[in-house]
């Protein structure tokens, strides 16, 4: 492999504490190493930015709720085409982007790294046929757990050692590499049409509520060891109060230690915050949560969370929270589409047209920044846009602009219909922190590498790490004269490397790399009982085969890095 | 002078023609299952014949030769079904109307007897309409 | 000695079913029972065994006959073939795994065609109608275990999907419905008193044609609003008396077919059933399926879908992916004498497509890629046949609830047989050749 050295970038990596310093990045058979040989590859990084490759910790970007949306929303398409160019095979989308396009834009923007976030055990080949199309960058998925029949009747009667042994199982079967819990319980009411939107709602049937679905997976997490933490959207998104839903959901972590190997130190990582902190009673009161909801996390070391910033597009939402789809719809009135997944899950597909001209849009655009602006540990509050939820991923360059620049987030509040409504409901006039480079690099790098347990593999530039690189045409000594700057700078990286391959130069792909599907691999106590269950399951209930669930082989997952967890000892 | 009825024609499929399909579209088992009109007992009373009569079947698509059997799944009188299948789709309505789908099912179609033409096999059907030759 | 195999999935309609189980000779040669599968499965398992099959590539010549050419030569007449057109049609898709279209896929960018799989003649309008609506649906897993009332629109599932009632929508117990059959309530709307309207507790027999009317007078009856006293042959009373069992209900579903998709209305008469089964949640759960045909026509509209973002009808001409039904499908180009090359694989719209569509194709170069002798390898210049898509090769297929399930070998080909993979894999890489792409 050729050998590379970036010389005199300006260089921020939390993992080393660098912050900005001018420093040589050398690349190595696939690794960042201290030096290279003089036949070296340079790249001169004078009066640029370099970091690590970024992670997204939490997208939607494959399988089948993000392709129906692209099957059933064909105007998504409109103006977004791509033709075959180069490197670059055709594309097209600008919220449901294809696979190629959408590896094709992460990396075009340095993120070498991305989390699928919620992949229906049921459908996880179709996940993975799509990360085997999505080129260039290491990908993972999250299985859906918390309205899972195994995990509802076994946290009924708290029995955590025989859910970890379900959940071991299922990530070997899925190639999955995280437990998901979205809405927990109320998912699967909504298989009935109905919902749970506190914690202390019971499921229908099932006789468990979702304070104990929530407790009892953080519990089977750790007792695994599991690299990344329990990932949760809580009951109750989206609506005027829901923070107080928020704030039960966070507490039930009160108390609760990790365990594990990979360096992760919390127990519960909280997704796409801005839907959960909404105060008011209505959608005329409706006002920003952000404040109690960042106390409580600032003050809990054992909490990490995402911000799901709002970038005032026209988008898909798409979550397995299938009620919350279902109430969206009768508020926007845009095709639903919905999707009931046997003994698992469900999903829900509705577009939505972030309105600048609407002051929910705009307060919730508020509340996005509000966050991370109030998040004292960069290390434990990482940008999303919930992708495609709150706004496309491609977006990030503008979301880091707003953060980045108070003069940017000015122009954008004046720009507003009803500015004094965002003033009002919200505290972001007031904000006057401005996200440095470095807190940046925390918020999409270092920090969510941390938290999903792949401190030692990426998201900062020490020697023997991935050599995922990111170089910007930005000067961070320089005084940024113009916000647009910054969002320019961001969208189109001078250079990018993938573990080592230069993929990206002067913003155009130049190698489709060698992608890689991140899972975990536990290897458990042999438990019978569990073993037993899973055959009646499939004996009785789903409609597949035991034999016809395992995704298998090369077609779905070509270039496998597992992760191991050794559980047997426990 | 021979007796013609008019009819709505649907297609569709048949388990016997599933069947004919994997089996060997080049077979006589394929003219068996899908080259044949199901019609209403009251509408072969009106035709005045007996079932397994060859018939000719008219619309303003095409003419095909299939043979007039009784159905199994009536009462319908006035709808007759031809399998789908290249019988059925020489006179199906192939317009889409802008939708991409031709409009397979609801052609108005005639039906007379034809007890001395012969129904031809699949393949050779297709190939006789399109002037493609075989040997 | 003979070898029995397990979990085997049957590839031929929709319904997809993946219990059927397979004995063959101990060399793995021959195939010689089949189990659980359906009437038509079973067919198709045993048909890979026939004497009379064809194995290698043949070119039609002028006099009619066959002359035997080889995999190489069938190669590059196709790839010539497809690098000389200026629109080609790549057509079907349907009845081969996702691993093939994905080929499939790239010869098609570099071909700039035109791709469009059997939705076109099926379940295309549906798919307009899911762009217009929306669609709530759920998985067969679902119904199994929680509906208690099932509408058969417009399908026939006793003929048509043969196993669709017994693993799924009618007879199962499931985790809910414990009696059954007992558990549910069928209702069947279909012009003729067909095998699955027999089993219905209420047969509407509708006027053929009049889906969409009978569609909105079951919504009108929802709202308890006026009816006049016969909608499409059916009467009032009747009407309202199916709109009380649908809402009385805890879990419910709509199938629909060909009645709907292909009759006058079309799209519409879809939109109408999405809408139905949007305001039956007002009152319950209720879900709406199509019964997709082709074990594999969802998957070709899957991955059509995360490689070009359109399910059918793509139009690549331009260099980029364009959409528009009516305009980029199948039958419409070829009807206007659009297209200048034909690519089939997977399909027969020889025997499948109205006989106007067809004729354009017996005069242009043409390649069909299929294991069987068909009205369409009849009137094509090349027939490729292959090895058995999931019965001599195995690779992904979706079941017409989207649900992916990897198809299995379960017996070699003939000796010397490619795959459909494996044909189009020489095909992409000729293309490229020629088109001077790295």
């Amino acid at each position: 492999m050729a050998e590379y050295l970036i010389k005199n970038g300006h260089v921020f990596d939390p993992v080393q504490g660098i912050k900005g310093d001018k420093a040589d990045v050398a690349i190595k058979d696939g690794k960042i190493v201290d030096k290279v040989g003089s036949s070296a590859k340079v790249i001169d990084a004078k009066g640029m930015t370099v970091m690590a490759g970024a992670v997204e910790i939490h997208s939607h970007i494959a399988g089948p709720k993000v392709n129906l949306g692209r099957i059933y929303r064909p105007e998504d398409k409109l103006f977004s085409c791509t033709p075959t160019h180069g490197m670059e095979r055709m594309g097209g989308g600008a919220s449901i982007p294809t696979t190629f396009k959408t590896g094709y834009e992460y990396a075009k923007m340095g993120y070498t790294t991305a989390m699928e976030a919620a992949m229906p055990p049921l459908f996880s080949r179709h996940v993975h046929e799509e990360i085997r199309d999505t080129p260039i960058i290491d990908e993972g998925a999250y299985p859906v757990l918390g309205n899972n029949w195994f995990v509802l009747e076994y946290l009924r009667n708290h029995e955590v050692e025989n859910t970890a042994a379900y959940i071991a199982w299922l990530l070997k079967v899925t190639k999955g590499y995280a437990v998901k819990v979205v809405n927990p319980g109320g998912t699967e009411a909504w298989a009935w049409g109905l919902n749970c939107l506190s914690i202390h709602d019971p499921v229908p049937y099932f006789d468990i509520t979702p304070a104990q679905i929530v407790r009892g997976l953080i519990e089977a997490n750790e007792y695994l060891g599991l690299p990344h933490s329990m990932h949760i959207h809580p009951n109750d998104l989206g609506n005027p109060g829901c923070y107080q839903t928020t704030l039960d959901t966070l507490a039930l972590a009160e108390g609760l230690k990790t365990h594990n190997k990979f360096g992760r130190e919390q127990v519960m990582h909280l997704t796409h915050t801005q839907f959960h902190s909404y105060k008011g009673t209505n959608w005329a009161d409706f006002e920003s949560g952000a404040k109690e909801v960042t106390d409580y996390v600032n003050a809990h070391k054992n909490i990490t969370i995402d911000t799901g910033n709002v970038t005032l597009d026209e988008t898909t939402t798409m979550t397995a929270d299938g009620p919350f789809e279902h109430h969206l719809t009768g508020l926007n009135h845009l095709k639903w589409a919905n999707v009931d997944v046997e003994l698992e899950t469900a999903a829900g597909v509705v577009p939505y047209i972030y309105s600048p001209n609407i002051s929910v849009c705009a307060i919730q655009w508020a509340i996005g920044l509000e966050i991370p602006l109030m998040m004292k540990d960069g290390m434990r509050c990482y940008i999303t846009t919930d992708h495609p939820n709150a706004g496309p991923f491609t977006r990030y360059p503008r979301v880091f602009k707003w953060l980045m620049s108070t003069k940017a987030r000015e122009a954008q509040i004046n720009a507003f219909k009803h500015k004094d409504k965002v003033l009002s409901q919200t505290s972001i006039g007031s904000l006057d922190r401005e996200i440095t480079f470095y807190e940046l690099a925390q918020m999409t790098r270092a920090g969510p590498a941390k938290s999903l347990g792949l401190s030692a593999i990426c998201g900062g530039l020490k020697p023997g790490m991935e050599a995922d690189v990111a170089v910007y045409n930005i000067d961070p000594d320089k005084p940024i004269a113009n916000p647009d700057d910054i969002e320019k700078a961001f969208s189109r990286c001078a250079a990018v490397f993938k573990s080592g391959v230069q993929v990206v130069s002067n913003g155009e792909i130049v190698s489709n790399g060698h992608k890689r599907t991140l899972w975990v691999d536990v290897k458990t106590k042999e438990n019978a009982q569990v073993k037993r269950d899973i055959s009646e399951k499939f004996v009785k209930y789903y409609s597949v085969t035991q034999n016809n669930y395992e995704a298998l082989g090369h077609h779905f997952v070509p270039n496998p890095f597992a992760i191991e967890v050794d559980a047997t000892q426990v | 002078m021979t007796k013609t009825i008019t009819l709505n024609l649907i297609s569709g499929r048949s388990i016997q023609q599933g069947v004919a399909i994997e089996g060997g579209k080049e077979k006589a088992d394929y003219r068996t299952a899908a080259g044949i009109i199901e019609l209403d007992r009251a509408d072969l009373k009106e035709l005045g014949i007996w079932i397994n009569t060859n018939v000719r079947v008219t619309s303003a698509y095409g003419s095909v030769i299939v043979k007039a059997i009784e159905t199994t799944q009536g009462p319908h009188p006035g709808v007759a079904f031809i399998p789908m299948g290249p019988w059925a789709n020489s006179i199906v309505n192939p317009n889409t109307y802008s939708t991409g789908m031709p409009t397979f099912k609801g052609t108005p179609v005639t039906v007379e007897v034809a007890a001395n033409e012969p129904v031809l096999l699949g393949i050779e059907l297709v190939q006789k309409l399109c002037g493609v030759k075989s040997a | 000695m003979t070898k029995t195999i397990t979990d085997v999935i049957c590839p031929f309609c929709g319904t997809l079913c993946d219990d059927v189980e397979v004995i063959v000779s101990d060399d793995g040669k021959k195939l010689l029972e089949v189990n659980n599968a359906c009437v038509i499965g079973t067919e198709k398992f045993l048909h890979s065994q026939a004497k009379d099959r064809v194995t290698r590539p043949r070119m039609h010549q002028e006099d009619g006959s066959w002359k035997e050419v080889s995999y190489d030569e069938a190669v590059e007449y196709t790839a010539q073939m497809l690098a000389k057109a200026r629109k080609p049609l790549m057509y079907g898709w349907s009845s081969t795994n996702c691993e093939a279209q994905s080929v499939g896929n790239e010869i098609a960018e570099l071909s700039r065609a035109c791709c469009d799989n059997t939705a076109a003649v099926c379940h295309g309008t549906t798919l307009i109608a899911l762009q217009d609506e929306g669609l709530p649906s759920c998985t067969l897993g679902e119904v199994k275990n929680r509906a208690d009332r099932v509408i058969f629109w417009g399908c026939n599932p006793a003929h048509a999907h043969p196993r669709h009632m017994s693993r799924y929508s009618i007879f199962p117990r499931g985790f809910f419905t414990g009696k059954g059959q007992m558990s549910r309530k069928l209702i069947v709307v279909d012009p003729r008193t067909t095998d699955t309207a027999k089993m219905a507790d209420i047969h509407l027999q509708v006027e053929q044609g009049r889906d969409y009317e009978l569609l909105n007078a079951l919504r009108v009856a929802l709202r308890g609003e006026w009816l006049p006293d016969e909608v499409a042959g059916i009467s009032a009373e009747k009407i309202r008396e199916a709109a009380d069992i649908l809402k009385s209900g805890r879990f419910g579903i709509i199938f629909f077919g060909m009645g709907v998709t292909q009759s006058i209305s079309k799209n519409h008469n879809i939109d109408e059933a999405i809408a139905l089964t949007k305001d039956l949640n007002e009152h319950t759960k209720f879900s709406i399926m199509p019964m997709r045909g082709h074990y594999n026509v969802t998957g070709s509209g899957e991955v059509f879908a995360w490689q070009f973002g359109f399910p059918y009808a793509v139009d690549l001409t331009r260099g980029f992916a364009r959409y528009n039904p009516g305009d980029t499908s199948s039958i419409d180009l070829l009807t206007r004498g659009e297209i200048d090359a034909m690519f089939t694989i997977g399909s027969d719209p020889g025997a499948h497509f109205p006989i106007s569509a067809v004729k354009p194709i017996a005069n242009l170069p043409s390649v069909c890629i299929d294991p069987h002798l068909t009205p369409t390898s009849g009137v094509s210049k090349l027939h490729v046949p292959v090895a058995f898509n999931g019965v001599e090769t195995g690779g992904n297929c979706y079941r017409m609830d989207n649900v992916p399930i990897d198809c299995r070998k379960v017996v070699e080909p003939p000796e010397g047989m490619l795959t459909d993979e494996q044909f189009l894999t020489k095909v992409r890489d000729r293309l490229k050749e020629l088109k001077g792409v790295a």
